[in-house]
């Protein structure tokens, strides 16, 4: 049983214990927060390691990308306002390929975030999605656990296929859609494309 | 309160989803495939001890008055400190119950098992307590996912990976084409479906009230 109602001479004793257990608390978070602090950047790291091998090559490189990173802005091209990462990735400090962060506005349901990665001579080597909302059974099949369809996009580049021709099929381009989720598709198809884009204008300035 | 009678409580007469219909916020948000309900269930079975364990230790020192924002306090700080370690040590772990652990926080169950039961209870009763009242969540989720998972998208065990590495990616069963099924489960809407039938198919079961229990109030 909790304690008694206070008696009046007391009436302090709520606000001290309260304060007294709120830093006590934030005592013990700051201290686990320290002592974990180093662990978790490590485990994130790789874990972010892992995401970016999804969508280069194999071991073509040899530089950590995760760390040779740098912020960049293009509301149109990346589909955001914010600084998005490009990763470089590297062989004996040439540039064999980047991976960038672009962001899918139009989704079905919200913004699909995705990360493309390019060759230095701007064919995709992979796709993988970061975070979506689409409709289970339908639009997630974007992920890569749930069905290939993101792999239709290696090998291509600004080129291969004309730029008007970087729509799905039923809008008259290239690529399939996912039965059921055009709209989905439609999204991924044009961040893909404006991530090729981007990379074909900055290559140099990425690169330096 | 013997402990038999704390476990009937949490999993049948006082199942905090089925009869008491806390926690619906999580419970209808993550019970579109059986892994997700499971894994939710986990992380709830573990806070929920926890939480429990603490405020029943803590009880004496805390005034009647603010023990509600005590609790609260106790809690968040048992989660947030639990997110960290495991973000730490069990990486993989945090991988798949990790993006659960927010949701926990939103789950009224926790705040009402400490209040009514932990903040009167000795330590053990009041981890089993956690413990029983935590099952009976995790089953409720985890048939409710079932559910919803054979009949909106034709599958079982979809995503086990999530939970058991490779070994769980062999194990999803297809029943029927990818992506056949009524949409409607999977859905939001399918939740609520879901539940209700849950809850009709316990009511129906429970309606011979226990003679033993009749004579108790609700708690």
């Amino acid at each position: 049983m909790t304690g008694p109602p206070a008696p009046p001479g007391n009436r302090w004793l709520p606000v001290i214990s309260l304060t007294l257990l709120a830093a006590a608390a934030a005592a013990l978070i700051t201290a686990t927060q320290e002592r974990t602090q180093q662990r978790i950047a490590d485990n994130e790291a790789a874990e972010m390691m892992k995401g970016l091998a999804a969508v280069l090559p194999d071991g073509d490189y040899d530089n950590q990308p995760y760390r040779d990173r740098i912020m960049v802005v293009d509301a149109e091209l990346l589909g955001s306002n914010d600084p998005q990462p490009v990763y470089r990735v590297r062989k004996s400090g040439r540039p064999v390929a980047a991976v960038i962060a672009v962001t899918a506005r139009n989704g079905y349901v919200g913004p699909i975030r995705l990360l493309v990665g390019i060759s230095a001579s701007g064919t995709v080597t992979g796709v993988r999605v970061v975070t979506h909302r689409e409709t289970p059974g339908l639009g997630d099949r974007i992920e890569a656990k749930k069905s290939n369809w993101l792999s239709i996009f290696a090998g291509h580049s600004a080129t291969r296929p004309d730029y008007d021709q970087w729509l799905v099929k039923r809008d008259g381009g290239d690529f399939d859609q996912m039965t059921g989720a055009t709209v989905t598709s439609r999204s991924v198809v044009s961040a893909v494309r404006d991530a090729v884009r981007y990379f074909q204008e900055h290559r140099d300035t990425i690169f330096e | 309160m013997n402990y038999r009678q704390i476990f009937t409580d949490g999993l049948w007469w006082n199942n905090p989803g089925l009869v008491q219909l806390l926690g619906i916020c999580p419970l209808l948000a993550v019970s579109n495939t059986l892994i997700n309900g499971l894994g939710l269930g986990i992380a709830t079975i573990a806070v929920l001890c926890g939480t429990n364990g603490l405020v029943s230790l803590m009880k004496s020192w805390i005034p009647h008055e603010i023990r509600l924002p005590a609790f609260v306090l106790i809690i968040a700080s048992f989660v947030t400190i639990v997110e960290l370690l495991s973000k730490a040590y069990f990486y993989q772990l945090y991988l798949s119950l990790g993006i659960f652990i927010p949701l926990i926080v939103t789950n009224c169950t926790i705040l009402a098992r400490a209040e009514s039961f932990a903040s009167r209870m000795p330590v053990l009763p009041s981890i089993a307590d956690g413990l029983a009242n935590g099952i009976g969540f995790a089953l409720l989720l985890t048939v409710l996912g079932a559910m919803r998972e054979v009949i909106g998208q034709g599958s079982l065990f979809a995503g086990a990976g999530m939970l058991f590495g490779t070994l769980g990616d062999a194990m999803k069963l297809s029943i029927g084409p990818d992506g056949s099924g009524l949409l409607l489960a999977v859905l939001p809407p399918g939740a609520f479906f879901g539940l209700a039938i849950l809850i009709a198919i316990r009511n129906h079961l429970a309606r011979e009230p226990d003679p033993e229990r009749a004579r108790q109030p609700v708690q």
